[in-house]
C-alpha cells in the first residue's frame, strides 16, 4: 500500500517580508504587501521541498492537497498527480479559515505525514485544527518562524520527510508553535507567546532548535557588543542594522529612532533610514560603500532569510561578503549547541558563496570565528 | 582485589558551625601568659614606646576566642568537605586531581622549608635557591623550553604573564598588534587574562564533526594585528588538536607568537612537548600535574617558560648558578633588560615547588611517561564504562574522536526523557560521598559532566564511581523528584546563589558581610 502524504501551502506566507512589512496575517496587511510589490513564493518553496522527495520516494507516496495554488500546483510541478481533497469552486484558498479546514479534511484521510508551507501564523492554523493528533512538519517559508515544527529549509523538509516515510527515522517529538503578536511586532515590542504543540519527526540534525527569546541575562552582554560595533565605525559607510533586540541595541547607544523588528540605516552616527524595504535598501546603497550588520536567531542559527528578507539575495550582492557583520551574544551561539550558522536567501547560489567562516563580534574587544553554511546543506 | 562498594547510607558531617566571628566572646583568649612585672619594668609596656601615629584608636574587630574553640571550629568545618583526600576525586575534570604523596608533605613541613623567609640572604637559602634551580632544568626537558620562573601563583597568572610578555616583546620591536586567539575549548583564562591586559580577543570554534577548529578558521582569524595564539590542548573535551604544528606555523608566518596552555598536562607528559608543536611560551599548573593538594584557590605555581628569544622579558627574579665566582652559589637574578616586572611577590610559592621537585625525583623519566600512559588507560576504561553501562550518558561533541586524559559528557538524552539535568546529578552524587562537576561556561555542550580520571585511581575506585553514576541515573528515572530535591545527605543541601548577581549582596570578608546586611561598622 502507497503511504499518505498530505500538503498544505498558505499561498501568501512570507509575501511580506521583501517588502519590509512583519508578517501577512489579516488581509489589510496583505493588500499592502501587495501593493509594495510582494510576490507569492510559498508554492516555490513546497515545490522545492515536493521535488526532494519525488526524486527520494518516486512513485511510493500519494499526495492528498487542496486545489490550485494551495498545493495542488506544487505537487504536480514536482511531478506528483495528487488528490484534492475539497473542490473550493474555483475561489482562492487564502485565509487561515483555509488552512484549518484543509488540514482537518487530510487528517480525517488518516494521512502518514502532513506538510505545510509557511510560518507561524500557518503553524498556529495547523495546530489549532489537528492540535497533535496528526506527525506534521513545517516548510519553512514565513516571515517570522520562531516555532520548532518548522525543518531547516525546504530542502531539509524534503529530505526528513524522505528519511520519516522510508522509517530511516522513527521518532516523533512534540515541538513547539510560537508566535509573535504581529501588531506589538509592528509596533517594534517582540512578544513570542507559545501556543502548543505539534508532533514532528526529529532527527537532531534536521530541525532547528527553535528559537529562544533572548532574556535579561543577555543584557550587558548586548549593550558590550554594541560598543564594540560603534567603536568601529567608519564615518562614510552606510550601516544597514538587521532586525532583533541584539543589533538594536546599537540604535538604543546611539540614542536613534528605530524598529525593532525592521530594518533600518544609519551613517555617520545618524539615521538614514527607518523599516526600510527591499527596494528602499538599494535605493539606499547604490554606488556607496556599506555594510549590513546581523544576528543569528537563538537556537537555530539563522543569519538570512528568517525576519529579514528585505535583505534579499539582490541587496547581499551589492554589499559583498566582506562587509556582513555578524553579533551574536554568548547565550546566542551557546543555544547554537555547537552548530553552524545558517543561511536561506532563497538563492542557493548566494547561500553558498557566502558561506566561510565569519569573525563575528562577541562581547567588547572579544570576537568568535563562526561557521556559516547553507540552511539547506546535506549534512544539516 | 579491592571491595569496591557503593555507600547507600553514606552521610556526611553537619555540624551547623558558625562563622568564627559569631563564636567571639569579648575577652576570651586562646592563651594567658602570666604577667612579669620584673620584664615589664625593664622594657616597658611594649606600646607606649611606638610612634602615636602607628599605635591603634581601637582594638581590631578580631575573634576572640580560646584555643580549644579555636581547634574544635576548624576540625568540624574540615570535616564538611568532599575533598580530594576524601572522595574519588575523578568528577573534576579539568582539575588533575591526583593524589599527593605524603612523605612530600614531611619534607614541606620541615623547619628547612616553613621557616624560609623571601627576605633572607641568597647564602643562606642554597638548598631552596637549587631546589628550584633544578625544577627549571626538569621543566626545560619535559617542555623543550629555554628558561622557567616560578613566580605566577598560578594558572591564569602565568597566561597574565604570557599576555604581558608578547605585549613587550611587540613593544620592543615597535610592532602595534592588539589581538590574541584562543579557542572555546581552552580554558576559559586563555580568552581572559589577555583581555584584562587589553588585547581584543578573537576565539575559534571548532569544527562540529571534529571536535577541533578548522585551519581555515584560525586564517580566517589572522592579521596584521594578530599577537599571538594561547591555546590548550588536548582540549577541555579531551580532545587532541593533531595539527596543532600547522596552527603555530600559520600563527608565525603572520609574525604572531604561541602559548601552549599546559596547567593540565596529565596525558602528554613525557609524549607532547611545546617545543615540537611550535610554541614559544608555555606554562605548567605544578599543583596540578605535578602534584600539590589544590582548590578552593589554595597555594599554586604556574611554572612558565620561555624560548630563549623571549628570555629577556621574563618576570624577575629568575635563579641562576654563578660558576665564575670563588664560591659557587645559586643567586636571584634581577637583570633582565627587558623584563615585565613582576606579576606577584618575590620567587613562588617554595613548597609547591619542593613537591613538584619531589615528586619528579621519585618518578624519573620513565615514571613520568607511565603517569601519562596511565590516566589515558584510566580515562578510556571510564569512557568504555560509561558509554556502555551508564544509561543516557553520551560523548558529545563529536562522538567519534579519541580523547587523551578526561572526557565531556552530556546528560542531553537523560535530560529529555527524565527531566532530570546535571545539576541534579551532581546533588545526587553528593548522597553517596562523590563529588563530579559540569563543564566551564558557555556550556556549548547540554547538560555537560566532566571526568578525569588521573592516574591515582585503581580500577575498584573507578569501578565504585561508576556504580554512583549508575544509581543516580536509575533514581532519575524511578523517583526524579527525590533526585532533584537532592542533596539529602550532605553538610549543606541547598545553597541559594541567586544573590551572586547582586553586589548590594554578597560579601566576601566579614566587614563587608556587616556592611551589607546588618548595617554595622566593623572598624
Amino acid at each position: 500500500m502507497k503511504m499518505k502524504v498530505g500538503l498544505i501551502v498558505n499561498p501568501i506566507a512570507g509575501m511580506g517580508g521583501r517588502v519590509g512589512l512583519k508578517g501577512t496575517d489579516g488581509p489589510e496587511i496583505l493588500k499592502r504587501a501587495i501593493e509594495l510589490g510582494a510576490k507569492p513564493w510559498a508554492e516555490d518553496r513546497a515545490y522545492e521541498a515536493m521535488k526532494i522527495l519525488r526524486n527520494l520516494l518516486n512513485d511510493s507516496i500519494e499526495i492528498y492537497t487542496y486545489p490550485s495554488r494551495m498545493g495542488e500546483n506544487s505537487a504536480r510541478r514536482a511531478g506528483f498527480f495528487p488528490k484534492i481533497v475539497r473542490d473550493l469552486g474555483g475561489r482562492e484558498g487564502t485565509t487561515a479559515k483555509d488552512t484549518v479546514r484543509a488540514a482537518r479534511d487530510i487528517r480525517e484521510l488518516g494521512v502518514d505525514l502532513l506538510l505545510f508551507t509557511g510560518g507561524d501564523g500557518t503553524a498556529r492554523d495547523v495546530y489549532r485544527a489537528i492540535a497533535e493528533k496528526q506527525v506534521v512538519l513545517g516548510i519553512p517559508t514565513g516571515v517570522k518562524v520562531y516555532s520548532s515544527v518548522f525543518a531547516a529549509s525546504p530542502r531539509a523538509a524534503g529530505e526528513l520527510a524522505a528519511r520519516f516515510l522510508k522509517r530511516q527515522v522513527t521518532e516523533v517529538v512534540e515541538a513547539e508553535v510560537l508566535d509573535i503578536n504581529e501588531e506589538a511586532f509592528r509596533e517594534g515590542i517582540l512578544s513570542v507567546r507559545l501556543y502548543g504543540y505539534l508532533k514532528i519527526p526529529y532527527d537532531s540534525l534536521c530541525i532547528p532548535g527553535g528559537k529562544i527569546p533572548s532574556g535579561h541575562s543577555e543584557k550587558y552582554t548586548k549593550e558590550a557588543a554594541a560598543a564594540e560595533f560603534i567603536d568601529n565605525m567608519e564615518e562614510d559607510c552606510i550601516y544597514i542594522i538587521g532586525p532583533g533586540t541584539t543589533t538594536k541595541e546599537i540604535m538604543k547607544k546611539l540614542e536613534l529612532n528605530y524598529t525593532l523588528l525592521g530594518v533600518d540605516a544609519i551613517q555617520g552616527g545618524k539615521l538614514v533610514g527607518k523599516d526600510l524595504n527591499e527596494r528602499q535598501i538599494i535605493n539606499l546603497i547604490s554606488s556607496r560603500k556599506a555594510k549590513v550588520i546581523v544576528s543569528p536567531i537563538g537556537g537555530q542559527g539563522y543569519i538570512f532569510g528568517r525576519g529579514n528578507q528585505q535583505i534579499s539575495p539582490r541587496v547581499l550582492r551589492m554589499i559583498g561578503k566582506e562587509n556582513i557583520i555578524i553579533i551574536a551574544t554568548p547565550g546566542k551561539i551557546e543555544s547554537l549547541r555547537g552548530k553552524p550558522m545558517l543561511i536561506d536567501t532563497g538563492d542557493e547560489e548566494l547561500d553558498k558563496e557566502l558561506s566561510s567562516y565569519y569573525k563575528a563580534i562577541l562581547g567588547y574587544r572579544e570576537y568568535i570565528m563562526y561557521k556559516v553554511i547553507p540552511g539547506y546543506r546535506e549534512q544539516y | 582485589m579491592g571491595l569496591a562498594k557503593l555507600r547507600r547510607d553514606f552521610h556526611e558531617a553537619r555540624w551547623e558551625e558558625p562563622i568564627i566571628f559569631e563564636l567571639s566572646n569579648e575577652g576570651e583568649r586562646g592563651i594567658i601568659t602570666p604577667k612579669d612585672e620584673k620584664i615589664e619594668r625593664i622594657v616597658g609596656d611594649g606600646i607606649s614606646e611606638l610612634p602615636s601615629s602607628i599605635v591603634r584608636k581601637k582594638l581590631p574587630n578580631l575573634p576572640e576566642l580560646s584555643q580549644k574553640r579555636v581547634l574544635m571550629h576548624y576540625l568540624r568545618l574540615s570535616q564538611e568537605i568532599l575533598g580530594a583526600d576524601v572522595n574519588i576525586d575523578i568528577g573534576q575534570g579539568t582539575c588533575t586531581m591526583k593524589y599527593s604523596p605524603k612523605v612530600n608533605e614531611l619534607l614541606v613541613q620541615s623547619p628547612k622549608v616553613s621557616e624560609i623567609h623571601p627576605y633572607q640572604s641568597e647564602e643562606t637559602v642554597q638548598g631552596a635557591l637549587e631546589i628550584m634551580y633544578k625544577l627549571d632544568l626538569f621543566l626545560r626537558e619535559i617542555s623543550g623550553l629555554d628558561r622557567f620562573v616560578f613566580q605566577p601563583g598560578g594558572g591564569s597568572q602565568a597566561i597574565f604573564a604570557i599576555a604581558s610578555i608578547i605585549r613587550a616583546y611587540y613593544k620592543s620591536r615597535g610592532e602595534e598588534r592588539d589581538e590574541i586567539i584562543t579557542t572555546i575549548f581552552s580554558h576559559p583564562s586563555d580568552a581572559a587574562a589577555p583581555a584584562v591586559k587589553g588585547f581584543k580577543v578573537i576565539t575559534v570554534y571548532p569544527d562540529s564533526e571534529t571536535g577541533i577548529p578548522d585551519a581555515e578558521a584560525l586564517r580566517g582569524a589572522i592579521s596584521s594585528r594578530t599577537a599571538g595564539f594561547i591555546v590548550t590542548n588536548p582540549k577541555d573535551t579531551g580532545i587532541f588538536n593533531p595539527r596543532i604544528k600547522e596552527f603555530t606555523n600559520i600563527v608565525h608566518k603572520a609574525g604572531g607568537l604561541c602559548a601552549y596552555d599546559q596547567a593540565n598536562a596529565n596525558g602528554i607528559l613525557g609524549i607532547v612537548r611545546a617545543k615540537e608543536c611550535g610554541f614559544d611560551i608555555g606554562f605548567f599548573n605544578l599543583h596540578k600535574t605535578f602534584s600539590s593538594p589544590h582548590g578552593s584557590g589554595g597555594p599554586a605555581v604556574g611554572a612558565l617558560g620561555v624560548k630563549k628569544e623571549l628570555e629577556n622579558f621574563l618576570p624577575v627574579p629568575i635563579v641562576d648558578y654563578d660558576e665564575s665566582r670563588e664560591m659557587r652559589r645559586y643567586y636571584l637574578n634581577y637583570n633582565l633588560p627587558s623584563t615585565i616586572g613582576k606579576v606577584r611577590e618575590f620567587y613562588g610559592v617554595f613548597p609547591v615547588v619542593l613537591r613538584a621537585y619531589a615528586w619528579i625525583m621519585s618518578l624519573g623519566e620513565g615514571g613520568i611517561k607511565e603517569v601519562a600512559k596511565i590516566a589515558v588507560l584510566n580515562n578510556n576504561y571510564v569512557m568504555y564504562k560509561i558509554l556502555r553501562e551508564v544509561r543516557d550518558a553520551d560523548i558529545s561533541y563529536p562522538a567519534n574522536r579519541h580523547r587523551i586524559e578526561q572526557v565531556r559528557y552530556t546528560w542531553k538524552n537523560l535530560r529529555e526523557k527524565t527531566g532530570v539535568t546535571t545539576e541534579d546529578v551532581i546533588n545526587r552524587m553528593y548522597d553517596f560521598g562523590f563529588h563530579l562537576r559540569t563543564s566551564h561556561h558557555p556550556w556549548i555542550i547540554p547538560e555537560p559532566f566532566t571526568i578525569e580520571p588521573t592516574e591515582s585511581y585503581s580500577k575498584e575506585e573507578l569501578d565504585e564511581y561508576i556504580e554512583g553514576l549508575k544509581e543516580v541515573v536509575r533514581e532519575a528515572y524511578e523517583e526524579p523528584e527525590m533526585v532533584k530535591r537532592s542533596p539529602h545527605r550532605s553538610s549543606i543541601h541547598r545553597v541559594d546563589t541567586s544573590w551572586l548577581n547582586d553586589p548590594s549582596k554578597w560579601a566576601v570578608t566579614w566587614r563587608l558581610y556587616l556592611r551589607k546586611h546588618r548595617n554595622g561598622d566593623s572598624n
